[in-house]
């Protein structure tokens, strides 16, 4: 087949980068390798507008034991275990197909765990949707929840926790980012590497099929009005076979006869042997005839390119392989050897004895193209209105506001969404859903690891770089708020088209922020994902960064829920209030246009109050700590009242207007209450904070007085009612 | 006391079940595997929740053919305790140890929860530990948890005293709103007709340790432990 002009922009390739590819082959390649290099130099594959920034995140540290470039981060967590976790996108199949694009995310994010030799015992997720006054987006998140469900519920894996945000922005372009985490022995971690000329390549797990040919190139590029013709590019997931393939998987590797291992993602069988061969400095030799079809008559292309799920490649000892294969014929899986790592530095694809392709590992992968595309402070920045310029006259009935606020999809709670998660199965989960990180105890130790994810694209809309800052911060803080120390991060940064300069230039600010604030909170990033081209009819979404943060609960004893506890107990705020509105959940929920700016992050403040938080947990002074985030100090005060149906009585005084100062999203703050035997020495300790007392907690009553004027006298049964039923409201109409 | 959780494929509760017994109640506790005909010396088998065969087809349809299932049933002739938990309890209906069948919850979601539990019945194996009338506080955790069953089987389920746990509130009531699933007779656990083999659809070894919310779930095994001593 000739290779055209057309044929090579249909394959989502430059001219520029087909002159490349000849180059490098130094013919014109055949379509097997048109199509293999198309995937492996496709945005997805080969980070080539996001890698030149990313080298700028710190990924170093002491508890660091593997960083970027492998399936997934390793950090060191005492006791000889290591945790392993990252986070993905699964943004464009999700939109095209809710339920299945969801489903087969949360699958590929299990897999990249498992394939380092961790048992993954987590899984939590970050969701973004359009307003929920559409029909559309609802039946979005009710089939992205329901996906997401019915993986992780099969398979096994409580799913722990996660936020969500609404916002116009996601109409049509839904984010669906998922994190996994799991647990190994730290010195037995196994990587994506192809070593030992003559070891066996075997395929394992679901046969291949058509099911996902050209997935990543579909996720490079943005939406048109005809994206659900695209159905066909989203493959289904089968969360039992993947089970199955996790057991057995497992099991292989405890035999000691696995040399490397890789799943079949993205860009399937063509970028496991690739990138495997790559890393390990070797050829990769493979014969198409041996591979597993669930299909007839593929194509030596389609073959290459099938991203059907649930399927590994691992590398085995020659003289062992029939060791791991029984294994695999124990659990009921095709195991195939088909093929071999070689000499030299090429991947070699053979049909039936015959050679159909034969390119470099490297100029598939490491060595594939990279941009330093040009990027542009977005003309939007410079007319942004000012919030303080807005008119919102201040409520006149507090109690009226409360209930609102509460029952704004913003900030009412997820149970409906949580409750379809098995959250409990391993018996590890220690916060059930709802508290600001969720931690899982590790079995066996008296310890702990609490993950939080978070993101605000109001915030990183208004600022970028401020924005991603604030998102490492409320990160970290929420993981603090369990008692728990930052350890490391991971990341999901969610864009719209990188050939935009404006888009660049938001991607390069974030990514910056983000470095900035991990280095202070000694967290470094370990991996993550760039998702490009979350637009839709030109429209990019708001630039949103996800965070991911794990941290070590060094004794379970010290967890801490955002709940508060005694009737009695004193209830302080730690850190300062001010008149920060811009980017809120306040003006949203009032549909004031989005305006500025965005709350102001003091690294250096935010560190000190978290590590005097932890301070203040290990000395026994805190009952519960509860960050202050998305809908100020009143949302939170009411959360901590919610889950034991415990009142407040407050009394607080402030310069700002009480609506400003209530529902302010200042970051650095976090309420707590404070045992009563322990208020004095608590005072003390806290003498170089800001500190200000807000009262005590009480038995039923939500009760707030600003500047001795009486403004909310509520029983919180009532309140919580609203705010627990919303989304059932929505939903079961 | 020695137990025995078996894993199908598609099994996820068998570790939770194997800690709980063995790390937490220090149970002599082995697993078997699905395909194991051998039961050993063992005084209670377990089947473990989860998605066996991925609860393709129905619920419990292909496991039931998984070749441990006669062992299980001669198990059970002999007298010896039977447990089904969850999926397990959808295993033991589909091989006919245990009455009704589950339909697809009444709000048609997965719905993973704490619920209240009343022992209906404290004269089995399975809740001697229990008071008459006592309300467990055990997460449920299931999509297909709907009890039905024919009129006049039900009828002499209770003529037996065969329903051994009812969804409730937390004071013992029984009442519609305590149902999370739209069970029949609000019916969370039963027993066979003999009394030695029972299901139930919540998780007890979900709620076995302080850690865990709850550690209701220690009344049921321990009631086990008593009876086999």
């Amino acid at each position: 087949m000739e290779i055209t002009l057309d044929l090579i922009e249909s394959h989502g390739l430059t001219t520029e980068e087909y002159e490349q590819i000849r180059k490098r082959l130094g013919r014109e390649p055949n379509l097997t390798e048109l199509g293999i290099f198309s995937v492996m130099w496709s945005e997805h594959c080969s980070y080539k507008s996001s890698r030149l920034h990313l080298k700028k995140l710190p990924t170093q540290g002491p508890q660091v034991l593997q960083g970027p470039g492998e399936n997934a981060g390793v950090i060191d967590i005492g006791d000889g275990l290591a945790a392993v976790f990252k986070m993905e996108s699964h943004n464009h199949p999700s939109f095209i197909e809710p339920f299945e694009g969801a489903a087969t995310g949360v699958g590929g994010i299990i897999r990249d765990i498992f394939t380092m030799g961790a048992r993954p015992i987590a899984l939590l997720n970050s969701l973004r949707f359009g307003p929920l006054e559409d029909t559309a987006n609802q039946l979005i998140m009710e089939g992205v929840v329901a996906g997401i469900a019915g993986y992780g519920n099969c398979i096994g894996i409580p799913t722990v926790g996660g936020e969500i945000q609404f916002q116009e922005t996601y109409s049509h372009n839904p984010l669906v980012n998922v994190f996994c985490l799991g647990i190994a022995a730290a010195d037995e971690i196994f990587l994506a590497q192809a070593s030992g000329v003559g070891n066996a390549l075997i395929y394992v797990g679901a046969k291949t099929g058509r099911d996902g040919i050209h997935g990543v190139t579909m996720a490079s590029e943005e939406f048109s009005e005809d994206a659900e013709s695209k159905r066909p590019n989203v493959q289904v997931g089968d969360p039992f076979m993947e089970k199955l393939l996790l057991e057995a998987c497992l099991e292989a590797m405890k035999t000691g006869a696995v040399v490397g291992i890789q799943d079949m993602g993205g860009a399937g069988l063509t970028c496991s042997t690739c990138e495997m061969g790559s890393r390990g400095e070797v050829g990769v030799k493979i014969e198409l005839a041996r591979v597993p079809q669930r299909e007839e008559k593929m194509t030596p292309y389609e073959i290459m390119l099938s991203e059907s799920q649930e399927r590994m490649l691992l590398v085995a000892e020659k003289e062992r392989q029939e060791e791991v294969l029984e294994i695999f014929r124990k659990w009921d899986l095709d195991a195939v050897v088909i093929g071999e790592v070689s000499e030299g530095h090429d991947l070699t694809v053979y049909d039936q004895g015959s050679k159909i392709a034969q390119m470099p590992n490297k100029a598939l992968s490491e060595e594939a193209p990279f941009y330093d595309r040009p990027a542009q402070r977005p003309a939007y920045l410079d007319e942004l209105p000012r919030w303080q310029d807005l008119d919102f006259p201040e409520p006149s009935d507090y109690n009226t506001l409360l209930q609102e606020i509460v029952s704004s999809p913003h900030l009412c709670s997820r149970r409906w969404v949580f409750q379809q998660y098995d959250h409990m199965v391993q018996t590890n989960t220690a916060i059930l859903p709802g508290s600001d990180a969720a931690v899982l105890r590790l079995k066996g130790t008296s310890s702990g690891l609490a993950v939080s994810l978070d993101g605000n694209s109001r915030y990183t809309y208004l600022d970028p770089r401020m924005g991603a800052m604030l998102a490492v911060a409320e990160s970290c803080r929420n993981v603090v708020c369990c008692g728990a120390r930052p350890l490391g991060a991971t990341n999901c940064l969610n864009f719209g088209s990188p050939e935009n300069p404006e888009v660049m230039w938001q991607f390069i600010e974030s990514v910056e922020g983000i470095g900035q604030a991990c280095e202070v909170f000694a967290t470094p990033i370990t991996g993550g994902n760039v998702s490009f081209y979350n637009e839709t009819n030109g429209a990019a979404i708001l630039p949103t960064p996800i965070l991911g943060i794990v941290g070590k609960l060094e004794d379970l004893k010290q967890i801490r829920e955002s709940s508060f506890q005694n009737v009695g107990d004193p209830v302080y705020l730690l850190g300062e209030t001010r008149a920060e509105l811009g980017g809120s959940a306040y003006l949203e929920h009032l549909g004031l246009p989005l305006s500025g700016p965005c709350p102001a992050l003091d690294l250096n403040q935010e560190k000190a109050l978290q590590d005097k938080l932890l301070d203040l947990i290990a000395l026994e002074y805190i009952e519960s700590a509860h960050d202050v985030s998305e809908g100020g100090l009143l949302l939170t005060l009411a959360e901590c009242c919610f889950p034991r149906s415990l009142g407040l009585t407050m009394e607080a005084s402030t310069p700002l207007r009480p609506d400003h100062y209530l529902l302010s999203e200042s970051p650095s703050r976090i309420v707590v209450s404070v045992k009563k035997e322990k208020e004095e020495e608590f005072l003390k300790r806290v003498s170089d904070l800001d500190v200000h007392k807000l009262g005590e907690v009480t038995d039923e009553i939500f009760q707030v007085s600003v500047n001795e004027q009486s403004l909310i006298s509520v029983p919180i049964t009532r309140i919580f009612q609203v705010w627990n039923s919303f989304l059932d409201g929505v939903f079961e109409h | 006391m020695k137990f025995g959780v078996v894993i199908f494929p598609g099994s996820n509760c068998d570790h939770d079940t194997h800690h709980v017994l063995k790390s937490v109640l220090g149970q002599e506790t082995v697993f078997f595997w699905h395909q194991d005909t051998d039961l050993q010396d063992v005084d209670t088998v377990i089947l473990p929740g989860g998605f066996a065969y991925g609860d393709y087809l129905r619920c419990g349809a292909i496991a039931k053919f998984s070749p441990i299932l006669e062992s299980v049933r001669q198990h059970a002739q002999e007298g010896k305790l039977v447990v089904g938990i969850c999926n397990g309890f959808q295993i033991l209906q589909e091989a006919g140890l245990l009455p009704g069948v589950m339909l697809r919850n009444a709000g048609l979601k997965f719905v993973c929860r704490h619920v209240w539990l009343r022992t209906e019945n404290n004269q089995t194996p399975f809740t001697n530990a229990c008071q008459e009338g006592q309300v467990l506080k055990i997460p449920i955790a299931h999509n297909e948890g709907n009890f039905f069953i024919s009129k006049q089987e039900l009828a002499e389920l209770q003529a037996n005293q065969q329903i051994i746990f009812r969804y409730s509130d937390a004071q013992g009531d029984v009442i519609p709103e305590a149902n999370p699933n739209g069970s029949m007779d609000s019916i969370a656990g039963v027993v066979n007709r003999q009394g030695n083999v029972m299901g139930m659809m919540p998780h007890p070894e979900r709620a076995s340790e302080a850690l865990l919310s709850s550690e209701d779930g220690r009344f049921i095994f321990n009631s086990i432990i008593n009876r086999v001593h």
